[in-house]
């Protein structure tokens, strides 16, 4: 949900606001991992499968009450892991709110059925309920997972989850160049930036943004160019192998029951 | 674009999975074939790549900005699976590490934009771009209208996705338990913001990146223009005319539609039709309710009888068939007048020598 932030200004201070907020984000998730809290020290495997299933049975539910209590769930393993509302609030809530909400609202008046007000009618508001609480409960507990598990332990998870190896490789290398990337563009709209005085006309900005997407692009593949040469320097040979080294303890095994008991429970109540 | 948890039932999103997997299997399967060891590296940068631009905030015509979503770019410079693997490891990195895009609907996003969106945008490049060299105007085009269709259709996609839920998944009362908005809300929603803006940032984006890499790094092109030449060296005969003939040709199969038209062209008509009632009623009807003179005029009378044409009314008169009348009646006259500009060519020529 970050990345599409506005601030007022022009495209090139609009994407650089857009840029920094994928570092920001990334920058507090890396931060927060690191702290100690009750999700930090569960088997990523059996985390990632366990919120997985709560997902999959928010989405499936059918009745609010459920999602409702899902939610709370999430939000209460949440702070227990050391998240912040407030953080929850400015990442999630708020661009869900804003998303679903306005997708919602028509819903209210557009839903047949018998009416609670004016023009406002009971299937209305229960449409309206589910989409915002489906997304917002879903949102929250992807957001508990990804800011309670390291990156590359995440992907070890989903390896383990059945995902091909090598989708696994490209998904880690992904995320690492996504930075570097980032850092390119950054600074070839700060370069812009610094040596514009006044302003373009549109037909100027516009061509100023899309010659940076194909500098931008040529430089991605000096990049994997550069990146395969040290690879099969390192005596990469298209083979990938992953180190599997996580091993669940008494606490896993007691942490993965509750988490199926619970989507159990959840897929069962939510019928 | 990016659909959240919760707004597709869990059937769908499985039924979605389940589409984009062969997809995805086969664009692995041949990536590996093609790149080998570069595979990696490459998709890995050049999914971060895409990542990075749908970051962008593009001004566009009209004093707004917009997001694109860069397939058409991927879909020119990587092939078509390539282009599918990227954007996906692109579209799931954001649904899970971002939160943009749900974890339950990354299959749906991934047939929507990585998959359907890809194969589009190089059907239409490559349909639209033809044999012309790297360094001509015809890509950029064909690029910006890659990009507008593949935004497009995957808007489409999604907003279909979107309208069949009501329809499928409501509870007892009537409720939608899912996206809420059948198909004609949907898909006019959600078309229109794409056919304006979201569609025009998209074109702006594939069409400069294009124009862009044509200046720069033209060899970025290579992969999907197979046949053409590093710069525009000026085609001739067949290669230059043929979209022209083609076009010829489907003007000639169409010509029958103008048996649909209703009455007869205003001005065209023929000094018998001013004693038939039903005709004068249609000049009368096309002439602001001007009554016609009860009989042809001397003049149109006389100098009707000038020329008898070989083919009159497009309805020669051993055919029965007046669909086959117009073919033969535009296929004689196309042949006469190619007939008369190659021979005044050839004589011209033979004059210069």
């Amino acid at each position: 949900m970050i990345g599409h932030q506005h601030t007022r200004g022009g495209f090139i201070e609009r994407t650089l606001a857009s840029l920094i907020a994928i570092a920001e984000y990334s920058a507090n998730a890396e931060a927060l991992v690191e702290r100690g809290g009750v999700l930090q020290r569960v088997d990523p495997r059996v985390k990632l499968a366990g919120l997985l299933a709560l997902i999959v049975a928010v989405a499936a539910s059918r009745r609010l009450a459920v999602i409702g209590f899902v939610f709370a769930a999430s939000l209460l393993l949440g702070l227990l892991s050391g998240i912040r509302l407030g953080m929850l609030a400015g990442l999630i809530w708020v661009p869900v709110l804003l998303f679903s909400g306005v997708l919602a609202v028509p819903a209210l008046f557009l839903t047949p059925g018998p009416e609670w007000a004016p023009y406002i009618t009971y299937p209305g508001i229960r449409a309206a309920a589910f989409l915002i609480s489906r997304g917002g409960t879903a949102a929250t507990i992807s957001a508990v997972l990804v800011l309670t598990t390291p990156w590359p332990h995440l992907l070890k998870a989903l390896r383990s989850l059945g995902l091909p190896v090598v989708l696994v490789v490209i998904l880690g290398m992904t995320y690492r160049y996504i930075f570097a990337i980032l850092q390119t563009a950054l600074d070839m709209f700060e370069s812009r930036k610094s040596r514009t005085v006044g302003t373009f006309a549109p037909n100027e900005r516009r061509r100023i943004a899309t010659a940076v997407v194909g500098a931008l692009l040529s430089r991605s593949f000096q990049m994997s160019n550069d990146v395969h040469q040290a690879m099969l320097s390192r005596g990469f040979r298209g083979e990938v192998y992953l180190l599997d080294d996580f091993t669940a303890t008494r606490a896993d095994w007691c942490w993965a029951g509750l988490f199926a008991g619970s989507a159990a429970l959840a897929f069962w109540l939510g019928r | 674009m990016h659909i959240p948890d919760g707004y597709l039932s869990p059937a769908t999103c499985a039924a979605l999975y389940c589409g984009s997997a062969p997809f995805w299997y086969v664009a692995l399967n041949r990536m590996k074939r093609a790149l080998n060891t570069q595979m990696v590296p490459l998709l890995s940068v050049f999914a971060a790549f895409s990542f990075i631009i749908m970051m962008f905030n593009l001004p566009l015509p009209g004093g707004t900005t917009g997001h694109a979503a860069g397939i058409a770019i991927a879909a020119i410079v990587l092939g078509p699976w390539g282009a599918i693997l990227s954007i996906s490891v692109a579209l799931i990195i954001q649904a899970l590490l971002f939160g943009d895009g749900g974890i339950t609907a990354i299959g749906a996003n991934c047939f929507n934009m990585a998959i359907a969106g890809s194969l589009v945008a190089y059907a239409v490049y490559r349909l639209i771009s033809g044999r012309a060299a790297l360094d001509a105007r015809r890509r950029v085009i064909a690029a910006g209208v890659a990009g507008y269709v593949a935004i497009n259709v995957s808007a489409l996609l999604a907003a279909i996705e979107f309208g069949i839920q009501p329809a499928l998944f409501h509870d007892a009362s009537g409720t939608p338990l899912y996206a809420p908005y059948p198909l004609h809300i949907a898909v006019p929603a959600m078309m229109i913001g794409h056919l304006t803006i979201a569609g025009i940032a998209e074109a702006v984006l594939s069409a400069g990146a294009v124009a862009y890499l044509q200046r720069a790094d033209p060899s970025l092109l290579k992969t999907t223009a197979p046949g053409a030449s590093g710069s525009a060296a000026i085609e001739t005969g067949w290669g230059r005319t043929r979209p022209l003939w083609i076009a010829l040709a489907v003007l000639l199969v169409l010509t029958p539609l103008g048996i649909l038209a209703a009455g007869s062209a205003w001005g065209e008509w023929a000094p018998e039709d001013f004693g038939n009632a039903q005709a004068r009623k249609q000049i009368a009807a096309a002439s602001h309710d001007q009554a016609p003179p009860t009989s042809a005029p001397a003049g149109l009378q006389r100098l009707s009888t000038f020329w008898t044409a070989p083919l009159p009314r497009y309805a020669p008169a051993f055919l029965k068939s007046a669909a086959f009348g117009y073919l033969l009646s535009a296929m004689a006259g196309t042949g006469v007048i190619v007939l008369l500009f190659t021979s005044a060519s050839w004589l011209t020529s033979r004059l210069r020598r």
